[in-house]
């Protein structure tokens, strides 16, 4: 096994090849922040909240896809990095229209805990306020790209785990979508499976169960043995 | 956006998604009589178009937030359309569950509005010092009153908190029933408010009876005119704030329209726009606009029903229609038969614990979307409420139509406008107590801009005094 020896935080950690900053700090009880990391699936780094400092240049590097290396000298909490964090967070509130109070997933989303967490009470930038649609032509499910915060989430469970291959990625900067099937309806999607796991990783109220009402979109990732922690345990 | 006035000017005062805003203009003819008065509601809030495209399921904690006074009436009559459009009825017990919190709504909205509001102009007098005329005020003068008020709020507050978690939007009430079922112990701590809620709406029953000839004047000049009435009416003709069906009446009774169930509720009211307005005026279909107009609410509830079907409420119902006839038309009357509501909320909800039924665990239909169309109809405690939604095969919302009770009493507020301004605009000169007036018999109808919480006593009104060529002669405005 190779080992390497690294400081996070001033403390001295032990880590082996292949794993990532964030896997060190974590089984350290050192917490770094994330939103599109879910132990279990590949990392994509895609929402940088887990943004480290890595010594000496100071370079700002996403701690779930950054591997340890021997003597790496890592700040992962400072006060730079809360406040970039804390804009990362606003950020992505404002990028699309996210109201909690009349979300399925209200009081069981990632993102509000993490605007709680960053103590996120006001905006600074104005939102961006685009107009998207609703897609519920699936007979179970719905997705509201309105509270969706691409962490891509649904598209690793679901080729990664299921392997259904349904959910991709289609367009660019403010245009990007999660879509099915290339873009056609989910409803109208031959490969979705309707296993029900992209919902359940979903970390906001973008992916719901229909005829859920507020607040009633709940979780369930227990009913997914395959996410796991490094301990093997259920995620 | 603000255009301050300026003599001959118009003032343009479009505030977007505020609560309580109004303007009113008083056009004076020729001789300097008063032609014509108008109450103009200068918000806009744009909820019926916010929810197009929204999944149906959400509607009724969205539709709740239009409003922080009465967010139950949004959440049940918004819940019943969607239930319709699932072709669904909630279990038994998450039917009795809903009507209990909306009675609980009803209970501390109608406190609030006799209490809280309305009942310093009734105690101080019209023309009392507005430093005095205010809920502070009745806590100095008139202690024991002003607790009644607080405690009747508090525990219709705390009865919907204790149903659905919170006081105000409550997420609960949802399409098919309610999401949690009602715990014995949350039954027994309800049960032991009753008699005392019950004592302190007597009291202000009491005191409201013996003190009504003080208000003769108004009585006779705020609002007193004929019009039609509408309210939801149970089978057996009692009272009914859940379910039931509409019922309208002309001026002394003669019944306009009967037995209307709430999917045909077009087939009774039709909708009208005027331009001064962003309130919407509906009248009776079957009279026409203008002549179609009618009152929602308490009193006109009161007129709709044969009987409250409730003891005590009854023994008051038979008492008010001894002393004022079968039929009052003066909206004064607003205060007295609210009062008679809350005590009938009262032991509606002890009827309701008392079933044993009420701690079923089954308390919510599951369904997909079965129709394309959907109608809810409850009481709010301003008057009917109808939420109509369309949507398409997947249960996107495609259209939403409100009717609102203010907007149902539009027609009658700006009559009643009308008529203060005749009694009491006699130069062109407004005044204080001429500006309280307006707003009493505004305040009569407890109307929902959201008015009622705004600077306790007092709603940002502005009054314009606009001459034969269209010059304001005068203005005046609350602080």
């Amino acid at each position: 096994m190779n080992v390497c020896t690294l400081k996070i935080d001033g403390v001295e950690v032990v880590g082996t090849a292949g794993e990532t900053i964030l896997d060190v700090a974590r089984s350290n009880n050192i917490e770094i922040p994330t939103l599109c990391h879910l132990d279990g699936l590949s990392d994509v780094a895609s929402c940088r909240l887990c943004v480290v400092e890595v010594a000496p240049s100071g370079k700002l590097l996403p701690a779930c896809a950054v591997a340890v290396e021997e003597g790496m000298e890592i700040t992962a909490n400072s006060d730079r990095l809360h406040r970039y964090r804390q804009q990362i967070i606003e950020m992505v509130f404002l990028e699309r229209n996210h109201v909690c109070s009349v979300c399925v997933a209200n009081n069981h989303c990632e993102l509000q805990d993490k605007a709680a967490e960053f103590n996120l009470t006001h905006f600074d930038l104005c939102p961006v306020n685009p107009r998207l649609e609703v897609d519920a032509t699936h007979e179970r499910f719905a997705i509201d790209h309105n509270r969706c915060i691409l962490c891509l989430r649904c598209v690793r469970v679901c080729s990664e785990v299921e392997g259904a291959f349904t959910w991709g990625v289609s367009g660019r900067g403010l245009d990007t979508r999660v879509v099915t099937d290339a873009g056609a309806p989910w409803g109208e999607s031959d490969t979705c499976t309707s296993c029900g796991k992209c919902v359940q990783v979903c970390p906001t109220g973008a992916l719901f169960e229909k005829g859920r009402s507020v607040a009633q979109e709940k979780p369930r990732r227990p009913f997914l043995p395959y996410l796991t922690d490094k301990a093997g345990v259920p995620a | 956006m603000t255009t301050k006035t300026t003599p001959n000017q118009l003032i343009i005062d479009p505030v977007t998604r505020i609560e309580g805003h109004s303007k009113i203009t008083i056009t004076l003819g020729e001789q300097g009589e008063v032609t014509d008065a108008r109450f103009h509601v200068t918000q806009f809030r744009g909820f019926e178009r916010m929810c197009e495209g929204r999944p149906v399921h959400e509607m009724p904690s969205l539709m709740a937030r239009i409003c922080g006074i009465c967010p139950v009436s949004h959440l049940v009559a918004s819940a019943k359309a969607v239930d319709a459009i699932m072709a669904t009825a909630p279990p038994p017990a998450g039917a009795r569950l809903r009507r209990l919190m909306n009675l609980a709504q009803i209970l501390q909205s109608h406190a609030l509005s006799f209490f809280h509001l309305s009942s310093p102009d009734l105690l101080f007098g019209f023309d009392a010092d507005p430093a005095k005329r205010h809920l502070y005020g009745l806590v100095q003068e008139f202690p024991q009153f002003a607790k009644d008020g607080i405690a009747l709020r508090r525990y219709g507050q705390h009865m919907i908190e204790l149903l659905g978690g919170k006081r105000i939007h409550p997420a609960w009430v949802v399409p098919g029933g309610v999401t949690s079922p009602l715990r014995a112990e949350v039954r027994d701590e309800i049960l032991a408010g009753v008699p005392d809620a019950i004592e302190r709406v007597r009291r202000a029953l009491d005191w409201y009876k013996q003190a009504m000839s003080r208000w003769n004047e108004e009585t006779e000049v705020w609002g007193n005119f004929p019009t039609a009435f509408l309210g939801l009416v149970s089978e057996d003709g009692t009272a009914e704030h859940y379910d039931g069906t509409l019922r309208a009446i002309g001026p002394a009774g003669t019944i306009i329209h009967d037995e209307i169930a709430p999917t045909d509720f077009a087939n009774c009211v039709g909708e009208a726009v005027e331009p001064w307005s962003y309130l919407k005026s509906t009248y009776l279909a079957k009279l026409g606009y203008p002549d179609g107009i009618y009152r929602v609410g308490p009193l006109a509830r009161l007129n709709v029903v044969d009987r409250m079907g409730t003891p005590r409420a009854d023994e008051e119902l038979a008492e008010m229609r001894s002393r004022l006839g079968r039929w009052p038309s003066s909206s004064f009357h607003f205060h007295y038969t609210r009062l008679i509501e809350t005590l009938y909320c009262c032991e509606r909800i002890e009827q309701i614990l008392r079933d044993p039924g009420i701690l079923s665990g089954r308390v919510r239909s599951q369904a997909g979307i079965n129709r394309n169309e959907g109608v809810g109809v409850s009481e709010a405690p301003r008057g009917t409420l109808m939420h109509h939604y369309v949507v398409d095969d997947d249960g996107l919302v495609q259209r939403a139509n409100l009717i609102i009770a203010t907007g149902q009493n539009n027609l009658a507020m700006n009559r009643g406008v009308k008529q203060v301004a005749q009694q009491y605009v006699k130069s062109d000169k407004l005044t204080e107590g001429m500006l309280n007036r307006v707003e009493a018999v505004i305040r009569c109808y407890d109307p929902c801009l959201s008015c009622s919480t705004h600077a306790v006593g007092q709603m940002p009104f502005h009054i314009q005094l606009v001459g034969p060529s269209g010059t304001v002669l005068d203005e005046l405005a609350t602080p």
